[in-house]
């Protein structure tokens, strides 16, 4: 069963398309991700879902309800953590959760009983008593997760959850995301533009870039179709190799960027000799080679053509986008 | 879903009640700044004679005083959902599966209570420093006046705030519209006494105008232009649609 489905959802702003004409499913049970750059229209598409944005055109349902006529409905059904904190600093913790809980309409005894197990889950019990203002990122960000999940809601939005967290943190977050996917059955959609979050904890992604989607799939499945294995190297002349390399039919694809080619190919390592070879009777010199499984980086390259660091260092230079924080993992 | 709506109103003028009385500072000068009003200005005018104003001059100004002091406290309710719309908060209110119509209520009501508190406040030392009470028929009215203008108050700040993105605006917002409403006001002199026809004409398109004569022939039955009565009529039409407007506004603006 579809639990979110779109239909050419598009959102502008003043004549800029932030959301262009998506389409997707998302099935019941599923942990679902939007994979993309900052700027793609991931918050969008989610404050779209969430019916806190009117969609320029196109329509969607969530757990069977229309976003635009049965808006009552679909907020029933529906738990959003935001990317930006929504906490209201000056209640404590327990407050923060408790005006949820009565904004859900919950009755006394099934708010007691979620904020103490849900609280026990984001390990915030012991701080429930203080006030927000004074909470960590990462406390703060436990804390919306588990007002998320305080009316049990069908869907969780999850936008960008472990943005600008510590490394500990975000292992923990994600361990939440995956236990509650299993323990309550919550059917997740996140946004994220971190790949290891993406490969960790999502079932399906969608490649998301400039309001389109560029392709959507298992994360195996996506990772398959860029080859078994990839071939990335850097030597003297890149456009000859390149073109040399074109004639062979055993690289299932070759790209160039700006100062390294990927390949990919089967059984990579026994490739290197023979790439090596190929080079030198066309007299390049070839300074690093590096073999390994295709990770999500490698599929985002290959269909945006660009690293998703590339793509955030281009928005900020636009000047309106935050700066990157993604680190390029090719060079070694 | 019935049971939503009435919990959502609660749980929305607690959470205003808490943060209120949390932010000791507010509290504070919201009751100590209009006494400065009333103190400094009701004595240093004590001595003028304005013609045609019965009473001391402390008697004329002290219900313009708890006017002001219900309209600031009010107005900021109002627009302090900017504050939740710059914080985020607003979402978290705004995905939740109440009617939007609740929202406003909640807020309303929160926000109402306040400016009474303060009102009611400043009204106790007003009395304490010999402004008289009409009669108890009276008290009760002004407090109805002060209820009506305190809504009024939050609807007009729910306006500008559906209508500005941050903090920029308010301040000429408060220069450019309050201090002339506040001056046309009659609330510092008699303005059928002092001030030219055209002028007195502005006083009279004064919303304020009305919540002050309301409150001062209420309260003291001394120095009112038109009847109490006919003023709550006024009062009570004008709320009705500034509230309409700030819900509609509010309805409309996306987080």
């Amino acid at each position: 069963m579809d639990i979110i489905a779109t239909e050419n959802l598009t959102k502008t702003f003043n004549g800029f398309i932030a959301v262009d004409h998506i389409s997707f499913s998302v099935r019941k049970g599923e942990v679902f991700g939007f994979l993309g750059p900052n700027g793609a229209g991931k918050t969008t598409t989610i404050k779209m879902l969430t019916t806190l944005l009117f969609p320029t055109e196109g329509s969607a349902t969530i757990a069977g309800f229309d976003i635009l006529k049965q808006r009552a409905d679909v907020r029933e059904n529906i738990g959003v953590v935001f990317q930006e904190p929504a906490l209201d600093t000056e209640l404590t913790g327990r407050e923060n959760l408790d005006f949820h809980a009565r904004m859900y309409g919950l009755s006394q005894e099934v708010r007691k009983k979620r904020v103490f197990k849900l609280l026990t889950l984001v390990d915030l019990l012991e701080k429930k008593d203080v006030l927000v203002k004074h909470y960590s990122g990462g406390m703060k960000r436990r804390l919306e997760i588990a007002r998320g999940l305080m009316h049990s809601p069908t869907v969780l939005f999850l936008d960008e959850p472990t943005l600008g967290l510590d490394a500990q943190t975000r292992r923990a977050i994600w361990e939440y995301i995956k236990q509650l996917n299993k323990d309550e059955n919550t059917t997740i959609f996140l946004t994220t533009h971190y790949m290891d979050e993406a490969d960790f904890l999502c079932d399906r992604i969608g490649i998301i870039d400039h309001g389109k989607i560029l392709v959507m799939n298992t994360v195996d499945i996506l990772k398959k179709s860029v080859g078994n294995d990839v071939i990335t190297l850097s030597c003297s002349d890149i456009q000859k190799l390149q073109k040399r390399l074109e004639q062979e039919s055993w690289i299932s694809k070759i790209t160039l960027h700006a100062s390294f080619l990927t390949l990919g190919v089967e059984r990579g390592e026994e490739k290197i000799p023979v790439i090596f070879d190929i080079a030198r009777t066309i007299n390049v010199t070839i300074s690093s080679v590096d073999v390994r499984r295709p990770t999500l980086d490698d599929v985002f390259l290959y269909y945006t053509g660009r690293s998703i660091r590339e793509q955030d260092l281009e928005a900020s230079h636009n000047g309106t986008k935050k700066p990157a924080r993604f680190r390029l993992r090719w060079q070694k | 879903m019935n049971r939503k709506n009435p919990q959502a109103i609660y749980v929305l003028w607690l959470r205003q009640m808490k943060r209120f009385l949390r932010a000791k500072s507010r509290v504070l000068t919201t009751i100590v700044q209009p006494l400065f009003f009333l103190f400094i200005l009701g004595f240093g005018f004590n001595i003028a004679v304005f013609p045609g104003m019965q009473g001391s001059y402390i008697n004329f100004l002290a219900p313009g005083i708890i006017a002001m002091a219900i309209l600031f406290s009010s107005m900021f309710t109002g627009v302090s959902v900017l504050w939740d719309k710059q914080s985020g908060f607003l979402q978290e209110v705004l995905v939740a599966p109440v009617s939007r119509l609740s929202i406003v209520i909640g807020r309303t009501l929160g926000g109402a209570t306040i400016a009474l508190f303060q009102g009611i406040i400043i009204m106790i030392i007003a009395i304490a420093l010999g402004v008289p009470i009409v009669s108890n028929e009276g008290l009760l009215l002004t407090l109805i006046i002060m209820v009506l203008l305190s809504f009024t108050a939050v609807g007009f700040g729910l306006i500008i705030a559906s209508k500005m993105h941050d903090f920029e605006g308010f301040q000429s917002i408060m220069s450019l519209i309050l201090m002339p409403l506040l001056f046309l006001s009659s609330m510092f002199y008699p303005v059928t006494e002092s001030l030219p026809g055209w002028l007195q004409i502005l006083s009279y398109c004064n919303p304020l105008f009305y919540m002050i004569d309301g409150i001062r022939g209420s309260l003291t039955g001394i120095n009112n232009i038109l009847d109490p009565l006919v003023d709550l009529g006024i009062i009570l039409t004008l709320c009705i649609i500034i509230m309409g407007l700030g819900t509609y506004f509010f309805n409309k603006s996306e987080a």
